[in-house]
């Protein structure tokens, strides 16, 4: 897996609640069986004109240009500046790929779904949940701002502006350390298989019902 | 020992090792897989070489992307045909059962799985797919999962959790005529809306639910995912066990009455305190129709289009602002009053026997209206299928102009050919509006079964308390 350490990059903003994961890769992007390939779909609906559909150039397709992320001043942005419950809806992980493959390595929001947030920490994409209030001062700071940066640090836990002005925000310590070494989830859990083989075994005799099939 | 909630127990009882913040490796039971959601996961195990822990607790089948007519034709869409083709070549080299597109055993895994009694109480279930929370009705600790976490539940049978908080929703009284389970579960995400359960594993409580059958327990609980929450969970009881009984995946003998024993062990003790507790009367709530693209966006029937300008949070009204204007809709237009164009009967959150049955009894000697182009209805399995057909309810639908169709998600999320047209607008038993989610430009109002029927019939929304 893609390690994170820290980014320190322009900001594009998303200023919408409640994105979802089918506005962030519609489903008929969901068909490939490859893990790579979504990027040129990330949020299709609304980045180009015309209806997407799997196998197109997306290089000739007709741009929104009303859309944040097709404005050239937001060009090459790696942070994503997002509102409340960003990612909710479905669990497709190709949300979380479709974003990376994109060019993002950080997303800032008050809340995301659930299950979109942990997906994210399985590729390398740090999600950063900060309060509402400074969201949406940060939202101000780059509609205000050309060419708003900020840093993401994940060693040290902090948002630093460009004032130099660090703000904290909570990771859990599990999922911070896989992403600062991008380990394999899978390797780490199966160094515990014994541990695994034991639960399982008291298991059986608890609930034998379950192990008869 | 404390008291403790239902979730508490069934996480309690499947952490293999926990760390000191709460992060558990808990022990999965079961693994429904789908085409959509597992290639990437197998590809991932024979790229590392490692092998399937229990296959036999894993259960597939097609569902998502697959047509809903002339199946005997196979899959005309290349990329659909080579997804479904390479879930079957999977589980084959892998060794887990999948009932095939030829099998009546197929159909949405969230309405397979219990019809099979392959979700028992008490079991952790997972799936690469947000509405798992369905199982939650069986008092089992279930949950969504992405691609990553669908690898590493086949390769170690486990999955690394952080423990989530138990969140009390608890209902008391009669619903009103006409007012259903769907209409519930809209109300309570108007209420807390979409983000209002992050982190949170929803308890639904009470004698409502409590009277609940256990298709209108899953509908509740598979919806508890569009209010933010991974988890909706229902005690077991008496309606849980008739339900499982002879089902062919449940314990047979003396096992049954073993497992039986502690299934009814499995709701919250009386002093158990939850983080967060919410408190409805049953008999307060209306049939509901959603008017956004958020299941948020929610108003009763006899209600009207809501106005932003009333909305005092800015980043709420944007997105206020936004819903409209993709959903074409006015402030203050009566609900009542606005045309359909497509009616959609099906998905994982009402697609099961009593759901059609609902909709037939709406349904029986009345008619399509002619300002309808297209009526689905979309049975949620092969079984279910056959019971309705048994029952005759098939020709009360075709009498009436709706088209009956072969199992799957269908226009749940339109990967098929089952989709709304840009502009369309469609009255569906699905569980989100999203933009887009039914079709580019399309329009979903979500409903209950019988208020959908009642929509098609109509041409727009009736109050159906008042049929």
């Amino acid at each position: 897996m893609l390690a994170f350490t820290q980014v320190d990059s322009l900001v594009a903003p998303l200023d919408r609640p409640n994105i979802d994961t089918d506005a962030i890769i519609p489903k008929q992007f969901l068909k490939s069986i490859k893990r790579t390939g979504f990027g040129p779909n990330l949020f299709d609906e609304w980045r180009y004109l015309d209806a997407g559909l799997p196998g197109q150039d997306c290089a000739q397709r007709p741009r929104n240009l009303q859309f944040s992320l097709n404005q050239p001043r937001y060009g090459g942005a790696q942070i994503l500046l997002a509102a409340e419950n960003f990612g909710c809806g479905s669990s497709r992980e190709h949300a979380a790929w479709a974003l990376l493959e994109f060019g993002f390595r950080a997303l800032i929001a008050p809340s995301f779904g659930d299950i979109f947030y942990g997906n994210c920490f399985k590729n390398g994409l740090l999600p950063v949940v900060l309060n509402a209030g400074i969201v949406s001062r940060l939202f101000a700071a780059v509609a205000a701002t050309p060419g708003y940066r900020l840093r993401v640090d994940l060693t040290k836990q902090t948002v630093t502006t460009p004032s130099g002005e660090a703000i904290a925000f909570d990771v859990d310590p599990g999922n911070k350390s896989r992403l600062l070494d991008g380990i394999d989830e899978i390797g780490l859990t199966l160094a515990s298989a014994a541990q695994i083989r034991y639960y399982e075994a008291r298991r059986r005799e608890l609930e034998p019902w379950l192990f008869t099939s | 020992m404390n008291p403790r909630t239902l979730f508490d127990k069934l996480w309690e009882r499947h952490v293999i090792t926990e760390s000191a913040d709460g992060t558990a490796l808990l022990y999965i039971d079961r693994h429904f897989l789908h085409e959509v959601l597992s290639p990437q996961a197998f590809e991932g195990l024979r790229l590392t070489g490692r092998k399937v822990w229990r296959p036999e607790t894993s259960l597939a089948t097609a569902d998502h992307n697959v047509p809903t007519t002339a199946r005997k034709l196979g899959i005309a869409d290349p990329m659909a045909r080579a997804q479904v083709e390479q879930l079957a070549r999977n589980c084959v080299d892998f060794s887990i059962t999948e009932f095939g597109l030829d099998d009546q055993r197929q159909g949405i895994i969230h309405v397979i799985g219990p019809e099979q009694g392959a979700t028992l109480p008490g079991m952790s279930v997972v799936a690469g797919d947000s509405h798992t929370c369905t199982h939650g009705a069986f008092a089992a600790l279930a949950f969504g999962i992405g691609t990553s976490d669908v690898e590493h539940v086949l390769a170690t049978q486990s999955l690394s959790m952080k423990r989530m908080k138990p969140m009390q929703v608890r209902v008391d009284g009669q619903l009103a005529r006409g007012v259903t389970a769907k209409d519930l579960i809209l109300s309570l995400i108007g209420t807390i809306g979409t983000s209002g359960g992050i982190g949170y594993a929803i308890e639904f409580q009470g004698s409502t639910i409590q009277a609940l059958s256990m298709e209108g327990r899953m509908t509740l609980c598979n919806m508890a995912i569009e209010a933010g929450a991974r988890v909706g969970l229902i005690a077991a009881d008496e309606t849980t066990i008739d339900y499982l009984r002879g089902r062919p995946y449940v314990p047979r003998g003396a096992q049954w009455d073993r497992a039986v024993e502690y299934w009814r062990t499995l709701k919250s003790d009386d002093d158990a305190s939850f983080d967060r507790s919410i408190v409805i009367d049953a008999s307060h709530v209306q049939p509901m129709v959603t008017w956004g693209t958020s299941p948020e966006m929610v108003v009763p029937v006899d209600g009207c289009v809501p106005d932003p300008g009333q909305e005092p949070n800015e980043s709420k009204r944007n997105g206020m602002v936004q819903a409209l204007s993709y959903m074409d809709l006015r402030p203050g237009t009566l609900i009542a009053q606005i045309p359909l164009d497509k009616v959609f009967i099906g998905s994982c959150t009402n697609s099961r026997i009593g759901d059609l049955r609902a909709a037939a009894a709406i349904v029986r000697g009345g008619r399509v209206a002619a300002s309808i182009r297209q009526a689905l209805v979309v049975p949620g399995s092969g079984l279910v299928k056959a019971e309705a057909e048994a029952e005759g309810l098939d020709q009360v639908f075709v009498e009436a102009g709706f088209e009956w169709r072969e199992p799957g998600c269908s226009m749940c999320l339109g990967m098929n050919d089952d989709r709304l047209n840009a502009g369309e607008r469609c009255a569906s038993t699905s569980n989100r509006n999203f933009e887009g989610r039914q079709g580019a430009g399309g329009r979903t109002h979500l409903v209950s079964p019988a208020m959908a029927a009642a929509a098609a019939l109509a041409g727009r929304f009736v109050n159906i308390a008042h049929l």
